[in-house]
C-alpha cells in the first residue's frame, strides 16, 4: 500500500475527537487517537471502540461526548469482542442493504486493558480476523486508576503497586513485548510507532492499519506525565529517545514480512530516554549504575531480536 | 400450517432461532446449551439463515461480541449455561443498563463447586439482579414458544431490555418430546423487522454508547431501568395474548394448575413443574385440596398478582432450584413470601430446596410434599428435599 503524507493537509483534517475533553495536558493517549483518526479517507465513517480507561471516562462524561463518530465503551477487559460484534454487524446489515456507507472499525485500549485484561479478548478478535484495527496506546502502567504496574511497565519502572524503596528497585520484571505477540497471531497487520518526527509513520501505519482487508494492530508508545513524571512539553522529545535509544523500535510486519522503519544512525544510550522520566530517577543515584546497564543489555538483546526478524 | 414434531429442547430453541434468523449469534460451547449454537451453525453452513455466527474464544466474548452487534443495530443472541453465564456476569449487568434488547437463551446447569453439568437454576438466579427479563419454560414446547416472543417483549419501546430465556439443562434441553412448531413464515411476521431507533450503524446519525455517568446521572439510569421491567409486566401478557391467538397456546406471567379452590399449593419453576402436576392429580383424585403455581416470568417479578393467586391457600411450599447461602433458604422463596407480607397474605409458607445439581424429583416426593403441607408438619427455617442425610 503506497501512502504519501502531507504534514500539513493531515494536521488541517477536522478533528474527529473534539476539543473540550478532560484528558491532562501533555497526554499521549489522546495525541495517538487523533493522529490514527486522521488516516481515515475523508468521507468514511467509523465507529470507535474504547476499553475501560482514562480515554474513556474522561471524552464521554454523560451527557457530554467527543466522539464526531459513533463510539462504544463496554467494559475493561472486552473491546476487541465489542467491536468484533460491531464490525460482524456491519457486514449482514451491509449484505442486507441496510447500510451504504463505508464504515472503519477501530479500538482503542490503554496497556492495561490490552497487554492484561483484555489479551484474550483481543487475541481472538485478532484470530478471527475481523476487518478491524486494535489500538494499544501504551503507556506502561494502569494510569486511570493512579499508576500501578502492568505487563507493559518497563523494568525498574516506579510504580504505585512497584514503589521504589529500600528493598526495592522498582518493577522487578521485564516487560511483555506484545506487538511480537500480536505478530505471531499471523495477521495481515501488525506495527508498533510512536510520535516521532512529524508524525509521518504513526500515520502512515494508522492508514495501513485501517485500509487492509482484515485484523490489524497497532501499538502506540504514548507516554503518560502523570505515571512518567515528565513536564508536559517535552512529550515529543521523550519519544525521539525513546526510537533513537531504540527502546522503542518504529517496525511493521505485513502478511508476515517483518520491516525495521527507522534505524538510529548513530543509537543513544538508554539513559538519554530514562533520565527525563521522574520514574526512573532512582537508577540516578549513586551505586545504581548496575541497574542502567542491565536495562541497557536487555534494549540490546531485544534490538538484535529484532534485526534478526526483520532480515 | 402448524406441525407436530418430536425434538428436544435444544432443537426446538435452535429450530425457533433459524425461524427468527437473528442477524448475529456469537457463541461458546459449554455442556448442556452448545447444541444450540452447534445445530444453528449447520443451519448457517446450509444457507438456511443470513445470520453470521462469530465462534468467540470464551462467555465472556460472546456476551460482548453481542451487545457489539445489538448496539450496532443487528438483532442478536447467544447461548451458554452455568459458568459461561458466570464469566458474562460483568457485561449482563452492561447490557442490560445500555439498554440492548438481544437475547440468551440460557439451558440451566448448577454453578461449579463441584463441577456438575446437570441442571439446578443457580446460575440464572445469580443474575437476577442484573436487569435481564427472565422467562423459564416447563418443557420444549415452552422453550419454543418462548423464544419466539423473546425479540417482540426485549424490544419492545416501553421496555428495551435483555432477555434471558431459561429452559432446564438435559431434562428439558435433551430429552425429546413431542411438539407443535408453527411454520417459517409465522414467526417470521409474528417476530417481525428489528428497527432500533438509536444505534450505532445509523448513517444519519452517530451514537455513543456505554458513558461515564457521575452521581449526578447514575441514579436516574438506574431507575429508568427499574422504570422498563415494570413496564415489561405488560408487554409479557400483551405478547402473550397475540400468540395465543395465533397458536392457541395460551402463556401468563405463571401458570396457574388446579388452585381455584386449592388448600395446598407448591409454587415452582421449570421442568419439575410437570412432575409437581402428576403429583397434584393423584391427591385430588384422593380428596386432597392440592394446587400449582408454575412461575414462567421471574423478571419482572410478579409478587402482587402471585399473593393474589395464592390468597386463598392455607399452606403453601415455595420451591427453589437454587441456594442462596443466605440461611433463610433460596431467591424464590425470599421474594415470593416478602411479596406475600406486602399482600397480607398470612398463609403458611415454607421454602423447600430442591434438584441441586440435577437431583432427580420423583412424583413421591411431591406427593410426600403436600402430606406435609396438610398436616402442618413445617420445618423451622427451610428444608431440602431428596438429600441423602
Amino acid at each position: 500500500m503506497e501512502i504519501k503524507y502531507n504534514f500539513r493537509e493531515t494536521m488541517n483534517k477536522p478533528e474527529r475527537l473534539a476539543p473540550g475533553h478532560r484528558m491532562c495536558a501533555g497526554c499521549g493517549g489522546t495525541i495517538a487517537v487523533r493522529n490514527v483518526l486522521r488516516a481515515l479517507h475523508e468521507g468514511d465513517k467509523a465507529v470507535i471502540g474504547n476499553a475501560t480507561g482514562c480515554l474513556e471516562v474522561s471524552t464521554f462524561m454523560y451527557p457530554y461526548t467527543s466522539w464526531e463518530d459513533s463510539y462504544i465503551h463496554n467494559a475493561f477487559e472486552n473491546a476487541g469482542a465489542t467491536l468484533s460484534g460491531v464490525e460482524t454487524a456491519y457486514r449482514v446489515l451491509k449484505k442486507k442493504g441496510k447500510i451504504d456507507s463505508t464504515y472503519k472499525f477501530i479500538t482503542f485500549g490503554g496497556d492495561g486493558g490490552t497487554y492484561d485484561i483484555g489479551l484474550q479478548s483481543l487475541s481472538g478478535a485478532m484470530e478471527r480476523n475481523h476487518d478491524m484495527v486494535y489500538v494499544c496506546y501504551d503507556n506502561g502502567a494502569y494510569m486511570n486508576t493512579g499508576t500501578q504496574r502492568s505487563s507493559a511497565t518497563p523494568m525498574y519502572a516506579d510504580t504505585t503497586t512497584t514503589p521504589v524503596g529500600t528493598k526495592s528497585i522498582g518493577k522487578p520484571q521485564n516487560r511483555k513485548d506484545l506487538t511480537v505477540i500480536m505478530a505471531a497471531h499471523d495477521i495481515p497487520y501488525v506495527a508498533q510507532t510512536t510520535f516521532f518526527q512529524n508524525f509521518r509513520d504513526l500515520h502512515i501505519k494508522s492508514e495501513k492499519a485501517i485500509y487492509t482487508p482484515g485484523a490489524a494492530f497497532l501499538n502506540i508508545m504514548a507516554p503518560c506525565p502523570r505515571g512518567w513524571h515528565y513536564e508536559t512539553d517535552d512529550i515529543m522529545e521523550i519519544c525521539r529517545l525513546g526510537v533513537e535509544t531504540r527502546y522503542w523500535p518504529l517496525f511493521e510486519v505485513e502478511n508476515g514480512k517483518w520491516t525495521l522503519n527507522y534505524e538510529p544512525k548513530k543509537p543513544l544510550p538508554i539513559e538519554d530516554f530514562l533520565i527525563k522520566q521522574g520514574r526512573f530517577k532512582h537508577l540516578f543515584k549513586k551505586g545504581n549504575e548496575y541497574l542502567i546497564e542491565a536495562f541497557q543489555k536487555e534494549v540490546d538483546r531485544r534490538w538484535d531480536e529484532l534485526l534478526k526478524r526483520c532480515e | 400450517m402448524a406441525k407436530r414434531e418430536r425434538l428436544s429442547g435444544n432443537e426446538a430453541v435452535a429450530i425457533a432461532l433459524r425461524q427468527i434468523n437473528p442477524d448475529v449469534f456469537p457463541a461458546f460451547p459449554i455442556t448442556p446449551s452448545t447444541e444450540i449454537p452447534q445445530y444453528f451453525s449447520t443451519f448457517v453452513a446450509n444457507g438456511q439463515v443470513d445470520t453470521e455466527f462469530i465462534p468467540v474464544e470464551s462467555e465472556h466474548s460472546s456476551m460482548s461480541a453481542a451487545m457489539g452487534a445489538e448496539a450496532a443495530g443487528a438483532r442478536s443472541v447467544t447461548a451458554t449455561s452455568s459458568c459461561g453465564m458466570a464469566l458474562m456476569w460483568e457485561v449482563l449487568y452492561v447490557a442490560a443498563s445500555d439498554r440492548l434488547p438481544l437475547a440468551l437463551t440460557l439451558v440451566n446447569r448448577t454453578l461449579t463447586g463441584p463441577i456438575n453439568i446437570n441442571c439446578d437454576h443457580s446460575d440464572s438466579m445469580g443474575a437476577r439482579d442484573s436487569g435481564w427479563l427472565q422467562v423459564y419454560a416447563e418443557n420444549n414446547q415452552e422453550a419454543y414458544d418462548n423464544m419466539v416472543m423473546a425479540y417482540r417483549i426485549a424490544e419492545h419501546k416501553d421496555v428495551r431490555l435483555p432477555i434471558m430465556v431459561c429452559q432446564d439443562g438435559f431434562i428439558t434441553s435433551h430429552a425429546v418430546e413431542n411438539i407443535i412448531l408453527e411454520d417459517d413464515e409465522t414467526v417470521k411476521n409474528f417476530v417481525g423487522e428489528y428497527e432500533p431507533e438509536a444505534y450505532l450503524l445509523n448513517e444519519k446519525q452517530p451514537m455513543s454508547l456505554g458513558p461515564y455517568a457521575i452521581s449526578d446521572y447514575c441514579m436516574e439510569a438506574k431507575r429508568a431501568q427499574a422504570q422498563a421491567m415494570h413496564n415489561a409486566k405488560q408487554v409479557i401478557l400483551d405478547v402473550a395474548k397475540e400468540y395465543e391467538a395465533i397458536t392457541g397456546r395460551h402463556y401468563g406471567l405463571f401458570e396457574e394448575y388446579r388452585m381455584e379452590d386449592a388448600e395446598y399449593a407448591v409454587v415452582i419453576i421449570g421442568s419439575a413443574a410437570g412432575t409437581a402436576k402428576d403429583a397434584v392429580d393423584a391427591l385430588r383424585s384422593q380428596g386432597m385440596k392440592a394446587g400449582l403455581i408454575k412461575l414462567r416470568v421471574f423478571r419482572p417479578f410478579p409478587g402482587k398478582e402471585l399473593a393474589e393467586a395464592l390468597k386463598h391457600v392455607k399452606r403453601v411450599a415455595v420451591m427453589d432450584r437454587a441456594e442462596s447461602y443466605s440461611d433463610q433458604g433460596g431467591p424464590l422463596g425470599a421474594e415470593l413470601m416478602a411479596a406475600m407480607y406486602r399482600n397480607k397474605n398470612t398463609a403458611d409458607a415454607i421454602n423447600v430446596l430442591y434438584g441441586l445439581g440435577g437431583r432427580d424429583v420423583r412424583v413421591e416426593h411431591m406427593e410426600e410434599l403436600y402430606r406435609q403441607l396438610e398436616r402442618g408438619d413445617l420445618p423451622e427455617g427451610y428444608s431440602y428435599m431428596g438429600l441423602r442425610e
